[in-house]
């Protein structure tokens, strides 16, 4: 079963061509990677699949549902989470204020209830305190659920944002460079936090430049360079694939 | 002296910091100072003296004048809500992405279009708002207190705790404090950008309209363009919070509205408008950000 197709997927930006008929297919409960040089496209790619750039053309299907044009808000919920490269935080709420509030569209409690404390509204309210401290836990932040978001330190902050995109109750996240920045020992908690999230039952895609993440935990590879699709396969294939040793090195001379 | 100008400040202090939420609110979440806000304020109390009059002609104000109040303030604060609701649907949502100077110049437009709708349907003279409440009240160390005064500072209180109640314990205030912090993000949880904006300019106006029924009730006269100088000065208040923060809006509105009724008093109340702005000036030198604003960075 596919959760995620990407059919034809192109994005012009004036004469540049950032995506370029790109084709792709994610299999559920997979972990796959998306390399290639700076500039290839893989973050533009990444927002297209989550509505934050609208595509030129092309089709991205999610469990054989078109949604190509549909709003950010939407596609979250139909279960599409991310992470950035550059950590976006709701840098003045506390850490689990940020979960908490990632939990809102799962959530329904209205104002009236709010306003009147009603039984349910507490109920809920707890409840969404409760999950979000799970999601703590599991990320590994369970010790500093009332910090303020930006005073963590930088590796602590990477995996809030994935805290925050596991609240919104994804079924296939896309983490840009998770593990960029990050010194041996924690790009090594990093990939093990990854897997736990595939033992969840997570399909996750990764954007990644430290080929040792990349080879270790991906069962399938995308590359790309100057927005086209060069290269698919398993580590292994891809390792020795002359068009991507190409891509990255220059051609032998 | 002391205390009774202490009273009649924080009075015109809790109007100001009423009207001033609904600046920082908008601002806080779409960098757009609402220029149009004031006229809601105008319009909450011109609405007021339409429905209290419709009362009392079918006899409700005779039968129960609490209750024909109450309508009046529940039903000024819908019709008001409906109205900011809709400029903003009207006159900014389809400018969201243009340039940021577009939406200003439309929030201008929308209140001269108001400005000049109430004139013109209500006339330019002064309205009068019916005296129910004589000049009762109590003696308080040696100060005058009326009740229309104490209910002025008692629902101001109320309603900024409730807000502030809103904001920080419930899932749209969440939301919005998501919005204002980062859109992007905030769309990338599953928050509908557009709902919170509603929501948003839904509250600003119902604060303006209780505010701008309070003066009425208050002065005793409405005209079509009171809401020019409230809006102006409610404004100055959010930047001398630090426009953007709530609790800067309300201390802002209950300092200026201090401010005003002191210098009034101790100085002289010639240029009981010019001191506010001396005060903006003054503060905006010592810290350009507003009392309770974070210098930020600029975007690249």
């Amino acid at each position: 079963m596919y959760l995620l197709e990407v059919r034809d997927l192109t994005k012009h930006f004036g004469g540049i061509r950032a995506i370029d008929e790109v084709w792709f297919r994610a299999k559920e409960g997979s972990i796959m990677s998306i390399i290639g040089p700076n500039g290839a496209g893989k973050t533009t790619l990444f927002n297209c699949l989550t509505g934050i750039t609208r595509p030129t053309k092309g089709v991205i299907s999610f469990f054989d549902r078109e949604i190509t044009r549909l709003g950010r808000d939407s596609i979250v919920k139909l279960g599409v989470a991310r992470t950035f490269q550059n950590i976006r935080l709701f840098r003045e709420m506390t850490v689990i204020e940020n979960v908490m509030v990632s939990q809102h569209c799962r959530t329904r409690s209205g104002l009236l209830s709010a306003i009147i404390r009603s039984s349910s509204f507490r109920d809920e309210e707890k409840a969404i305190r409760e999950k979000a401290l799970e999601y703590l836990e599991l990320v590994g932040l369970e010790a500093y659920p009332d910090t303020i978001a930006s005073s963590l330190p930088y590796g602590s902050q990477k995996r809030l944002e994935i805290a925050k995109a596991l609240a919104t109750e994804p079924r296939l996240i896309l983490l840009d460079e998770p593990t960029a920045g990050m010194n041996p020992q924690e790009t090594g908690a990093m990939m093990g936090l990854i897997k736990k999230l595939q033992g969840l039952g997570k399909t996750i895609i990764l954007i990644e430049h430290d080929m040792k993440v990349v080879m270790g935990i991906s069962e399938n590879i995308v590359v790309l360079d100057h927005g086209m699709k060069i290269a698919e396969g398993t580590p292994s294939e891809i390792k020795c694939n002359p068009m991507v040793i190409e891509a990255y090195l220059g051609k032998e001379h | 002296m002391f205390i009774q100008q202490l009273i009649n400040g924080l009075t015109l202090g809790g109007v100001y910091a009423l009207i001033a939420l609904g600046y920082t609110m908008v601002y806080g979440i779409l960098e757009l100072i609402n220029f149009a806000h004031g006229e809601i304020y105008m319009l909450g109390a011109y609405l007021g003296i339409i429905f209290l009059a419709f009362f009392t002609t079918v006899g409700l104000t005779a039968y129960s004048l609490p209750l024909a109040m109450i309508l009046t303030f529940v039903l000024s604060v819908i019709f008001c809500s409906a109205y900011g609701f809709t400029i903003e649907k009207i006159a900014y949502k389809p400018l969201r992405n243009a340039p940021r100077l577009s939406p200003l110049i439309s929030a201008i437009g929308v209140s001269i279009f108001l400005q000049n709708y109430v004139m013109l349907t209500q006339g330019a003279t002064d309205k009068i708002f019916p005296n129910l409440f004589e000049k009762a009240g109590i003696e308080f160390i040696g100060a005058r207190v009326t009740y229309t005064q104490i209910f002025i500072i008692a629902a101001s209180a109320v309603l900024m705790l409730s807000l502030n109640l809103f904001i920080t314990k419930t899932r749209m205030g969440k939301a919005m404090r998501a919005v204002a912090q980062d859109k992007v993000m905030a769309s990338l949880v599953g928050i509908n950008i557009d709902t919170v904006i509603s929501a948003t300019f839904i509250i600003g106006s119902a604060l303006a309209a209780v505010a701008g029924l309070m003066v009425a009730i208050y002065y005793g006269l409405v005209n079509y363009s009171i809401g020019y100088i409230a809006g102006i000065k409610a404004f100055t208040a959010a930047v001398l919070g630090g426009i953007g923060s709530i609790p800067g809006a309300m201390f802002g509105g209950v300092l200026l509205g201090l401010v005003e009724s002191f210098s009034a008093a101790y100085i002289s109340s010639e240029y009981k408008d010019a001191y506010a702005f001396i005060i903006l000036i003054i503060i905006l030198f010592i810290k350009p950000s507003g009392l309770f604003g974070k210098s930020q960075e600029e975007k690249v």
